[in-house]
């Protein structure tokens, strides 16, 4: 089976769950005063569930044409582990990473890290470049958000007090 | 008229009123080239600097600039790394980014500030000519038409999404129009979909999903193929000129489309994300059959088409706020709070009572049009040098960006491990070649949608309202029509490669 149907599946099953919800679990709460109208809540997903799963029926088990290849300048997800897949996962590990740390740690040196070691990931070497540049940045957009627009960032780790 | 537009001239044409466009220009630019940051918020930045200046029209001048500025500026990121921060800028990256990785960025950059030149112009004469008789039919539209009218839209879209799937590109839409349920609706006060997350409770943030389908799998894909980064042109620019030929090519759809998106502008309601991506579908449909080919790769007609639209659609939203005090979008909503603590009273009486405000704002439109096409065609070279950045500085601020985008937004942290999760979904479905347009589009779409469909449900208890109004049945027409055409044909042309006869 091809991965577009997978993914078909997939969404079919996810569509079951949420059709589920719509169709049998959502009413239960529903305020008297609020069943006499004629749109419910869950009017919409039931709809929305409805043709959900027809369409994804209708790829699941139409005999279209089916995998037609990769188009030119596409990446061919059966060659997966011919492109660089572990520098992607390692930038992906790196996001996630920054996104539990910007709170704890603060704005400056999570930024910065992310940067630095992203750049570095990527095969950039010369740190005497890499550094100032990525401190640089990370000075400016804090400052524009901070201090030009007043949204808050906390720019210092959470034992330093709360800065700007 | 030809008093009032004295009036606007005397009072827009004052030194200080002047320094408030270009700076109001500017300002909107810059910061609308960050994604995460679009005119709303861009605004309601600024409002507190307005209301301080004192005088409505001097402060209306100024937000009507930065107002213009981020529409586009926000062209400028979906363009070139593909990263729309604003929903009216959407459409622009279907054709735009891929002209920015053929090497032509700065034509790219150059017809999108030509096209919203035109559409901001063209929209400005509209609104000066037609506001007044304009306020009358935007109320002949009520919510059932405007649920149907989003309808056409989306099936368009579903229909046009470029692989010539329409059941995936379907299935894309009603996926991002789910995702749209997710949350704390307007019209029920109780939580849907969360499974108990905190963090769902407001739903799924705009930014974090655009961010996610647009800039994640396209960086992604930049990482694991590195020959994608070396686009032809090695990061030179060159072609920054328009062609006669390109001219007389754009030319009529900027026409069309700045007039199109000027009366789904004036609908409140609509706006400019609807009216670019109408813009893009009904162009792509009415093009010739090799020029339809073009379009999703490339095509200076797909770019023109939204930025034209979805200018006009700005301006063409001020009518109903101005002649009847009615915001047709968030923007102008925030536009109207501010005219409010100005103490102006936007309504039917405003063009008698203050006319010198509604004239001055319609002439600063003009003036800002001007100011930003001079500004921006010189700034255009080193703005598309951003492109030639080495790759491995400017993947890992690409990411930055797109995550700063969703956490500013939010200032919440979650958001950003959302972005991940989601991006990693959409570079999946990039790979089995299902259109994330369409989901992106549906869930932007869909809160209006639902809202509409909701109201109409109500006040005509049931379904009978898509019986009752002539108009509403018309347009769903339209949208079965351009649901169902394709496949037909699609199942024809299969038909007769088989060697089956045709029936007509």
């Amino acid at each position: 089976m091809a991965l577009d149907r997978w993914i078909a599946l997939i969404i079919l099953m996810i569509c079951m769950a949420y059709g589920y919800a719509a169709f049998f679990t959502m009413d239960v709460g529903l305020p008297p005063f609020m069943q006499r109208n004629a749109i419910w809540p869950s009017t919409f997903p039931k709809l929305l569930a409805g043709l959900a799963i027809g369409c994804a029926l209708i790829i699941l088990l139409g005999q279209g044409k089916g995998d037609a290849g990769p188009k030119e300048g596409d990446i061919d997800y059966r060659r997966l582990t011919d492109y660089n897949l572990g520098q992607a996962v390692l930038l992906l590990v790196m996001m996630a990473a920054y996104a539990l740390m910007l709170r704890p740690v603060g704005f400056l040196i999570s930024t910065t890290a992310f940067l630095t070691i992203s750049a570095m990931v990527l095969g950039e070497r010369r740190l005497r470049y890499l550094l100032p540049i990525t401190l640089l940045a990370t000075g400016l957009v804090w400052y524009l958000v901070q201090q030009v627009l007043g949204i808050y960032l906390r720019p210092l780790p959470y034992f330093l007090g709360t800065g700007g | 008229m030809l008093e009032g537009i004295m009036i606007g001239l005397n009072t827009a044409f004052t030194f200080s009123n002047i320094l408030l466009v270009i700076g109001g220009c500017l300002i909107g630019t810059f910061i609308g080239m960050l994604p995460g940051l679009g005119p709303m918020s861009i605004i309601s930045i600024m409002i507190p600097i307005a209301i301080s200046m004192g005088d409505p029209s001097a402060a209306l001048i100024l937000l009507a600039g930065v107002y213009y500025g981020a529409i586009f500026g926000g062209s400028t990121s979906s363009i070139l790394i593909n990263a729309p921060g604003v929903a009216s800028t959407v459409a622009t990256s279907f054709d735009g980014y891929p002209l920015a990785r053929a090497g032509k960025a700065g034509k790219a950059l150059t017809v999108a500030a030509i096209s919203s030149f035109c559409g901001g112009t063209i929209g400005a004469v509209l609104l000066m000519i037609f506001a007044p008789a304009l306020a009358t039919v935007a109320l002949l539209f009520h919510s059932s038409e405007y649920f149907a009218l989003m309808v056409v839209g989306l099936s368009a879209i579903a229909a046009f999404a470029g692989t010539g799937q329409v059941v995936k590109a379907l299935l894309m839409t009603v996926l991002g129009l789910i995702m749209a349920t997710v949350g704390e609706g307007a019209l029920f006060n109780l939580p849907r979909f969360t499974m108990g997350i905190m963090d769902l409770q407001s739903g799924f943030g705009f930014v974090t999903l655009a961010m996610a389908m647009f800039a994640l799998p396209e960086a992604l894909y930049l990482v694991m193929d590195p020959s994608r980064s070396n686009n032809e042109a090695g990061g030179e620019i060159k072609d920054l000129r328009i062609s006669r030929a390109e001219a007389k090519e754009i030319a009529p759809v900027i026409a069309r489309q700045s007039i199109q998106g000027f009366l789904i502008g004036v609908l409140p309601g609509a706006g400019a994300t609807i009216a670019s991506f109408l813009g893009y579908a009904v162009e792509r449909n009415i093009a010739s059959k090799e020029d339809q080919e073009k379009f999703g790769k490339g095509s200076l007609k797909g770019l023109a088409a939204p930025e034209a639209a979805n200018n006009a659609a700005c301006t063409g939203s001020f009518v109903p706020l101005l002649t009847l005090g009615i915001p047709g979008s968030g923007t102008t909503a925030i536009l109207l709070g501010a005219l409010i603590a100005l103490n102006v009273n936007p309504g039917p009486r405003l063009m008698v009572d203050q006319p010198e405000i509604f004239w001055a704002v319609i002439i600063s439109m003009y003036i800002g049009n001007l100011v930003l096409l001079i500004l921006n065609l010189p700034l255009i070279p080193y703005i598309a040098k951003i492109l030639a950045v080495p790759r491995n500085y400017l993947i890992p601020f690409i990411l930055f960006f797109t995550m700063m985008g969703a956490y500013i937004g939010q200032n919440n942290a979650t958001e950003l491990l959302l972005l991940v999760g989601l991006g990693i979904c959409a570079t999946v479905l990039r790979f089995a070649d299902y259109p994330l347009a369409p989901l992106l589009i549906g869930f932007i779409l869909g809160s209006m949608l639902e809202d509409n469909f909701a109201r109409a449900m109500q006040l005509y208890d049931g379904l009978g309202f898509i019986l009752e109004r002539p108009m509403t049945m018309g347009l769903l027409g339209i949208a079965a029509v351009l649901i169902i055409l394709p496949s037909y044909r699609a199942r024809r042309a299969r038909l007769r490669a088989k060697g089956v006869a045709d029936g007509d």
